[in-house]
C-alpha cells in the first residue's frame, strides 16, 4: 500500500492548489462583462473581463503585431487607450517613447481588460487576419535567398505595398515551439490571393532554416498579418530607394504596383547592393522594367567582385555608388525622398549619404 | 530539533553574512535582467521579500506536517516547487484585483519569480538546516531583504557603469557578472560578524 501513498498526496495536494487557482479564478478575476470600443465605434466587442488585451483582441479576431508572442519583450503590440487604466507599467517603459507614453500608447500583451476600454489601433490593422496558406512554389533565387509564393486559396489579403507579414513557423526538427517571423510581402497588392516572400538564409535562424532546408511544396502554414508602415508617398517627389539582399521585396512590390497603376511619370532610382554576381538576383525582371518605364532606373552594384566575373555595372560601395549618382547623374533641383531596405548598418551608411546630399525625408525599413 | 540561533542573528545573518545572492548566488537570471532600472529593482527585490516569505511558511507546515510525517521527504523537490508556482498564481490574481497600486509596484514582477531559484533555494535550506517555523520565517524574510539590497546596490552600480568606458567585449553582462563578483567580495567582509549555518 505504501507505494500509493506518494502518488495520493502529491494528487491531492496538488489537486487542492488547482482547486484554489480556479476558485480564485472564477471570483477574483472575474472582471464581469466589457466592452472594448475600438476607433471610436469601428468595431465594438462585448468580452469576458480578465485577460490581457492582446489575446482578447486575437481572440476576437482583431490581430496586433507581435513578435515575441505577447512576453513583453518586442515592442510590436502597441495600441492607444484613452481610458484611464493607470500609469504605464514597468514592463512597458522600455518600449516607449515619452511622445507615446505622452499620447497613452500602451503595450497591449501587458494590459489585462478590467473595464470598459476605448481603444484606437491603427485602421489598417483591421486588415490584418490570420490566414492559412498552402505553398505554391519555391524559387531559388541566389545560393542563399529563396522566393516563397504562398497561396491563400480563395481567401483575399488586402495590402498597401511594401506592409509585412508574419509566418508562423511550426515546431520542427530539435525546436519545439512555434514562433513568428516577419517577412516584406514581395507581391503585388493586385494579386489578392497569393503572398510571397524573399527569404534569405540566417546561419541558424530558426525560420530561415525551416524555410530553407524543410519546407516543401504543397506545405500547410499560417500567415498573419499584413502589418507594418512602410510605405510609398503619394507625392511627385523622386524617390531613391536602396535596398540590399532580401530587401528587395517591399521594392519588388511597390514598383510593380506603380507600374500597373500606370503612375510612370515618377521618377524612381533603385540602386541594389551586393557583394558578388552571385548575390545578384531579378536583374532580368527590373531591367524590363526600366524599358517600360523610362523614369524608373535601376542600378544593381557590386562592393566585392573579381575581374573574372565579367561585371560591366557599378562597382563599390552601394554608399559610394549612391554618392556618385545623386552628385552626378540624379537632377538635383527636384525634391526627393529616401526609401531604404536592408540591413540596419547598410540604412544607417545610407542614411547618413542622404543626408549629407539634402535629403531628409527618408523611410526605412529595418531587417533588425 | 532546531538549532539554538537568535532570530534577530538569522535575520541579520541573511541580509549580509549569508546573502542569497552574493554568498550563495541563488536567483542571478531575474538579478541581471532587471537591476537596470531602480524602479524595477525596487519592485522585484519588494515581491521577491514577499513571495520567499509566504512560500517559506506554506512549505514549511506542508513539510512539517505532510512530508515528514508520511515519510515523503524525498518529494520535497516537486511539492516546493508546486507550492510556489501556486502560492505566486495566487497571490498575483489578488494583489491585482484588491490593490492595484501595489500590483503596479510588485504584482507585474511575480511572473518572473517563479521561476527565480532563490525562492526554492532558501525553502531547501530551511529543510536542511532544521528551522523553526519562526527560524524559518525570519530567515526567508531576511534572505528576501538581502537579495533586495543586493539588487538595488547592482542598479545603483549599473547608473554609473553605464556612462564609464566599458571595452567593448565587456559590454552588458559581462561587465555585469565582474560587478557582482566585486559584489560579493565586498560582502566577505561582513563574514566575520557572525556565522550561521
Ligand atoms: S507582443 Fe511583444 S511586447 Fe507585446
Amino acid at each position: 500500500m505504501e507505494f500509493l501513498i506518494a502518488p495520493i498526496i502529491v494528487a491531492l495536494l496538488a489537486s487542492a492548489l488547482a482547486l484554489t487557482i480556479s476558485i480564485l479564478d472564477k471570483h477574483v478575476n472575474n472582471y464581469g462583462d466589457v466592452e472594448i470600443n475600438i476607433n471610436k465605434g469601428k468595431k465594438v466587442l462585448d468580452v469576458k473581463g480578465g485577460d490581457k488585451l492582446l489575446t482578447t483582441l486575437s481572440s476576437e479576431g482583431v490581430f496586433l503585431p507581435s513578435g515575441c508572442g505577447g512576453r513583453g519583450s518586442c515592442g510590436a503590440c502597441k495600441c492607444k487607450i484613452s481610458t484611464d487604466i493607470g500609469p504605464v507599467l514597468p514592463t512597458e517603459k522600455p518600449y516607449l517613447s515619452i511622445e507615446e507614453i505622452n499620447n497613452n500608447t500602451r503595450l497591449a500583451c501587458q494590459i489585462k481588460v478590467k473595464k470598459n476600454l476605448d481603444v484606437y489601433i491603427p485602421e489598417e490593422l483591421f486588415n490584418a487576419r490570420e490566414f492559412s496558406g498552402i505553398v505554391e512554389e519555391i524559387n531559388d533565387l541566389t545560393y542563399d535567398i529563396k522566393e516563397v509564393i504562398v497561396s491563400i486559396g480563395d481567401e483575399s489579403i488586402d495590402f498597401v505595398s511594401g506592409r509585412y507579414i508574419q509566418l508562423v513557423v511550426p515546431p520542427y526538427g530539435k525546436i519545439k515551439e512555434s514562433t513568428q517571423r516577419a517577412y516584406s510581402i514581395s507581391s503585388k497588392p493586385s494579386e489578392r490571393n497569393k503572398v510571397a516572400m524573399l527569404i534569405r538564409l540566417v546561419p541558424d535562424g530558426i525560420a530561415t532554416t525551416w524555410v530553407h532546408k524543410y519546407m516543401k511544396v504543397g506545405d500547410k502554414l499560417r500567415l498573419i498579418g499584413p502589418f507594418g508602415e512602410f510605405e510609398k508617398s503619394d507625392c511627385e517627389s523622386v524617390m531613391i530607394c536602396i535596398a540590399g539582399g532580401s530587401g528587395m521585396a517591399p521594392f519588388k512590390s511597390i514598383f510593380h504596383d506603380m507600374l500597373e497603376k500606370g503612375e510612370i511619370d515618377r521618377e524612381v532610382w533603385y540602386f541594389f547592393g551586393a557583394r558578388t554576381t552571385k548575390d545578384l538576383f531579378l536583374l532580368k525582371e527590373f531591367q524590363e522594367m526600366e524599358k517600360k518605364w523610362p523614369n524608373f532606373h535601376f542600378i544593381p552594384a557590386l562592393s566585392d567582385c573579381s575581374p573574372d566575373e565579367n561585371w560591366d555595372g557599378e562597382q563599390g560601395l552601394i554608399t559610394d555608388v549612391l554618392d556618385k549618382y545623386l552628385k552626378s547623374k540624379i537632377t538635383p533641383s527636384k525634391h526627393k525622398e529616401g526609401f531604404l531596405c536592408g540591413s540596419p548598418g547598410m540604412i544607417g551608411a545610407c542614411i547618413n549619404v542622404l543626408n549629407d546630399n539634402g535629403i531628409k525625408d527618408i523611410f526605412y525599413d529595418n531587417f533588425a | 530539533m532546531a538549532p539554538d540561533i537568535n532570530p534577530l542573528v538569522l535575520l541579520l545573518a541573511s541580509i549580509l553574512t549569508s546573502n542569497i545572492l552574493l554568498a550563495n548566488f541563488l536567483g542571478l537570471c531575474s538579478f541581471i535582467s532587471i537591476s537596470k532600472d531602480m524602479d524595477s529593482a525596487n519592485g522585484l527585490g519588494m515581491s521577491v521579500t514577499a513571495v520567499l516569505t509566504i512560500t517559506t511558511a506554506i512549505n514549511w507546515v506542508v513539510y512539517r506536517y505532510i512530508l515528514i510525517p508520511f515519510d515523503l521527504l524525498y518529494l520535497r523537490f516537486i511539492v516546493f516547487i508546486i507550492i510556489i508556482a501556486a502560492t505566486v498564481q495566487v497571490l498575483e490574481m489578488v494583489i491585482d484585483r484588491f490593490s492595484p497600486a501595489l500590483y503596479m509596484a510588485l504584482g507585474i514582477f511575480l511572473p518572473l519569480i517563479t521561476v527565480n531559484c532563490a525562492i526554492l533555494g532558501v525553502a531547501l535550506f530551511m529543510e536542511i538546516r532544521g528551522y523553526s517555523f519562526l527560524q524559518s520565517i525570519v530567515f526567508a524574510f531576511g534572505s528576501g531583504l538581502g537579495w533586495w539590497l543586493a539588487i538595488v546596490s547592482l542598479a545603483a552600480i549599473q547608473k554609473k557603469v553605464l556612462k564609464a568606458p566599458v571595452p567593448e567585449g565587456l559590454k552588458g553582462a559581462g561587465i555585469t557578472l565582474i560587478t557582482i563578483g566585486f559584489m560579493a567580495m565586498a560582502f566577505i567582509g561582513f563574514s566575520g560578524m557572525l556565522i550561521v549555518q
